[in-house]
């Protein structure tokens, strides 16, 4: 009797552990990934928007000793302020990678491509990383029914401003009493 | 001189001769139009409701109307009547917390579908509303004309056709120039449609709009991709609305409407219903979504929801 109970138990273990391992993996997967479609291997995603000539940022960085002391950039990059964006609490090197300039860098010291940046911005910002993967953030365009084109969080948010800039609204309609 | 005759004098009598001339006359203006080049006049008068027509009555109007306005317009245009996609329901779902206001949406409709311009129709209608009082129409302004937005303390709620899965438009019109097609999708046929506006009248959206004029269509702004039932040029004395670019997204690889592509923020969602895995699903299955005017029981398959 106690044989059998103790067989059961196991198999209990085994069987909720694997379902575990299960649900953590496709956890792991949704966050690594991008958006996939099940019809093909994935979306058209525009190259990510850098200044015209400034990538790879290796070209320049190569020839400088990297400097890892937290500081205001006075001869270059200058033009880069961090706004509307915890600039109090971070600088640079907390999403650049110090040694790899090409590279971004995530808090678990993993590097990342910039065309992989929606992983570095899903850290903190999960909630929008998810409702991005399902399509509800952000703007899809091309096909709803096919290929589509999904962009990134740097293409619509200034990643050292994110805020969006307000618009000038388009004209408004004419009131019915001036149609002739 | 008889009394008898003194009468004819002032009586009209309809003898054989008189008959026959009237009829000649008659005959000779109906045919008078063939001559110069507008013999579509005659055609287009008598042709059926498009739901009547079989599949060559078809291709016969619609390469008639291809000629017809690509001599108007002065290019190719194309002319379809593309039917809807088995298992397919579209819906549209809007992003409250989101959209700034900036109307791109509305002239990106009506540039994709030929709207006229002067007078201006806008099938699209964003109203201000203050966050204080939350979604209350009585309050709404639609003119609003800030150097920007968005502005402080207002959220705006753009408006168009809801494509009603109970429509009210369609049940009033006396012709039945106006109908729901399976895929959700209210049209309108422009060849049929008497201009009576009674659908105006029932469409608690405001979604429908009338051509009081000739409408002034520039040939250069011309989108010359068009649809039987959505955005080929329009006729005086007609209905127009918004039909969810069917044009564009009736097709095995449907285009987003032209309103969502526009957006700048992203607050547009378009989908088919009856897809599990499809963005409009997601956004209903997921968020807080309400439906305009929800007590009218039109059923509407436009969502608006809030994506925080």
């Amino acid at each position: 009797m106690i044989h059998r109970r103790l067989v059961l138990a196991c198999f209990l273990v085994f069987i909720s552990l694997s379902v575990f391992e299960l649900a953590e993996a496709a956890r792991r997967e949704f966050w690594l990934t991008p958006p996939k479609l099940e019809s093909d291997e994935s979306y058209m995603v525009p190259p990510p928007p850098f200044t015209e000539g400034i990538f790879p940022c290796s070209e320049c960085h190569k020839e400088m000793t990297p400097n890892p002391k937290r500081r205001e950039l006075t001869e270059e990059h200058t033009n880069i302020q961090l706004k509307n964006h915890a600039e109090k609490e971070r600088w640079c090197l907390d999403c650049h990678d110090l040694k790899n300039r090409d590279k971004l860098r995530l808090v678990s010291g993993e590097q990342i491509d910039f065309t992989e940046s929606y992983r570095l911005c899903g850290q903190c910002h999960g909630d929008k990383y998810r409702d991005w993967k399902t399509g509800i953030h952000g703007k899809r365009t091309g096909q709803w029914n096919g290929k589509k084109q999904y962009l990134l969080c740097a293409h619509c948010h200034n990643p050292h401003n994110p805020r969006f800039k307000k618009l000038q609204p388009k004209p408004p309609p004419m009131r019915p009493e001036n149609i002739r | 001189m008889s009394d008898m005759e003194k009468r004819d004098e002032h009586v009209f009598r309809l003898t054989r001769r008189k008959a026959l001339k009237g009829l000649a006359l008659g005959i000779g203006t109906m045919v008078l139009p063939a001559k110069d080049a507008s013999a579509s006049v005659w055609e287009s008068f008598f042709q059926k409701n498009f739901r009547e027509l079989g599949k060559s009555e078809r291709r016969v109007i619609l390469e008639r109307l291809e000629k017809e306005y690509s001599a108007r317009y002065k290019k190719p245009v194309r002319v379809k009547d593309t039917g809807p996609i088995e298992g397919v329901l579209y819906g549209y779902g809007l992003d409250l917390s989101r959209c700034i206001g900036c109307r791109r949406c509305v002239y990106g409709c009506v540039t994709e579908n030929n709207q006229s311009r002067d007078p201006q129709i806008h099938w699209i209608k964003v109203l201000r509303l203050a966050k204080e009082r939350g979604v209350d129409l009585e309050h709404s302004e639609q003119y609003y004309n800030p150097a920007t937005v968005p502005e402080e303390g207002h959220f705006y709620m753009p408006v168009q056709c809801h494509q009603c899965e109970n429509p009210p438009c369609t049940k009033v019109c006396p012709v039945q120039a106006t109908w729901k097609e399976i895929d959700g999708i209210v049209v309108v046929d422009y060849n049929w449609c008497i201009g009576c506006r009674y659908c105006m009248a029932a469409c608690p959206y405001g979604a429908r709009h009338f051509n009081w004029k000739k409408p002034g269509l520039p040939a250069g702004e011309m989108n010359p991709e068009t649809h039987y039932l959505g955005n080929r040029p329009r006729p005086v004395g007609v209905v127009e609305k918004c039909t969810f670019c069917m044009q564009r997204t009736r097709e095995p690889d449907g285009m987003y409407p032209a309103c969502l592509e526009v957006c700048p923020v992203g607050a547009r969602k378009f989908g088919n219903l009856l897809d599990p895995t499809s963005e409009i699903r997601n956004v209903i299955e997921n968020k807080r979504v309400f439906i305009l005017k929800e007590d009218l029981n039109t059923q509407p398959k436009f969502y608006y929801f809030y994506s925080v």
